[in-house]
């Protein structure tokens, strides 16, 4: 059972209180998207529900593996886009056949053997999406899953977000732009 | 294979995809050439300078690799990715002083024996040479690493490591190119100190610098 808790966050940064009592429980086939302003903390809060970031109050329960697509791609500019994703979906103790299917989730099938470094920005970002995808974890932490993707790369993240909730995994997002599915929406 | 074994490739397989890997190689070869040209050709004072002169070539040749240990590690989001799926920061920190050992111990050894050949160091103080490079570089190693992470958050840090890390590396220093008795074993004693605690030093910059 994939479970995500929230319970009294309050987080302090830069000698500033950005939020605080913040409360939210996420249970299998729940997701999550959080509005607000920029740097009203929702990628602060994305950090704190993985773990790390210490909130100044309260704590984080997971129940389940953790997969987190912040800004940095977090792979290596020099190897192959399959490399890259191949290191740390073996990590996850995953194989090449979930790299191969997040790469084709994410229509990034045909750039496998692309050095990393010649992606454009929306191709980045869909790899970033593609390492959450084949992590095989239950609970995604998204920050602006959606910017710089393409309608049909919004469609594919929408479909790869369905599928995650189908199958019983929990989605947080953080976005400033609809994400092309239904879910409770959390104001900062 | 475990993620600590996968943790060493990937950052051996970075160190020498960049070619940055041969970069100390070519400066140590490169201090031990100019060594000759600066003395003079006089073979009985190259013998007698020539262990020291080496180690010091070691040394800074050490401090050539620091600057990209950790920062791009940090820059990318690697570093989270490994914290969030909860490999501790001194694991991470043990895997990446493995695999700058090994980027850089074990081909400075290699080097070491061209390198004699210019100096005219004989056979007895090329063996003494590289036991004291086996022991001793794992040591230049971990000062390495901890010093780049305690720097990694800071801003222009080229000569930063330099002025951190060589006051730090003198015992090594001495006890290598130092032809006493007991030297061998201090400078393992030394290396070892250092090789033990730098992943904890290390790993705690890494926590402290995550924001």
């Amino acid at each position: 059972m994939t479970r995500l808790s929230l319970e009294g966050i309050a987080c302090f940064r830069g000698g500033r209180l950005l939020f605080e009592d913040l409360n939210l429980v996420l249970k299998s086939g729940e997701g999550m998207i959080i509005t607000g302003a920029n740097g009203v903390g929702k990628s602060s809060l994305l950090r704190i529900a993985a773990g790390l970031l210490a909130p100044a109050a309260g704590r984080v329960v997971r129940d389940g593996a953790v997969a987190l697509a912040a800004e940095a791609a977090a792979l290596d500019e020099d190897r192959t886009l399959f490399a890259a994703l191949a290191f740390w979906a073996r990590l996850d103790g995953g194989n090449d056949e979930a790299v191969a299917m997040a790469l084709a989730a994410m229509g990034l099938a045909q750039l496998a053997p692309v050095p990393v470094r010649l992606l454009s920005t929306g191709q980045r970002r869909r790899a970033t999406l593609a390492r959450v995808i084949a992590s095989g974890a239950g609970i995604w932490l998204l920050d602006e899953p959606a910017s710089g993707l393409d309608a049909a790369s919004l469609n594919e993240l929408a479909a790869a977000m369905a599928g995650h909730l189908a199958a019983g995994g929990v989605i947080l997002a953080a976005s400033h732009q609809p994400l092309g599915l239904e879910m409770r929406e959390l104001g900062l | 294979m475990s993620p600590f074994a996968r943790l060493v490739r990937r950052d051996l397989a970075r160190d020498f995809a960049h070619g940055g890997a041969w970069l100390p190689l070519v400066f140590y070869l490169l201090v031990a050439t100019l060594f000759p040209f600066a003395i003079g050709p006089d073979a009985v004072l190259l013998a007698k300078v020539g262990s020291g002169a080496l180690w010091t070539a070691a040394l800074l040749a050490a401090l050539l690799p620091v600057e990209r240990l950790v920062r791009p590690d940090i820059a990318s989001g690697v570093l989270d990715q490994l914290a969030v799926r909860g490999h501790s920061d001194e694991g991470i920190a043990a895997a990446k002083l493995m695999a700058h050992w090994l980027s850089f111990g074990p081909l400075l050894m290699i080097a070491t024996v061209p390198a004699a050949a210019l100096l005219n160091l004989d056979g007895v103080v090329l063996e003494r040479l590289e036991i004291g490079l086996l022991l001793g570089t794992p040591g230049l190693a971990a000062l390495g690493l901890a010093v780049a992470a305690l720097t990694a958050s800071l801003r222009s840090t080229g000569a930063l490591i330099g002025l951190v890390m060589l006051p730090l590396a003198v015992p090594l220093l001495i006890f290598g190119s130092s032809q006493g008795a007991g030297a061998l074993k201090l400078l393992a004693a030394t290396s070892l100190l250092f090789v033990a605690g730098a992943p904890f030093v290390a790993g705690a910059a890494l926590r402290a610098g995550r924001t």
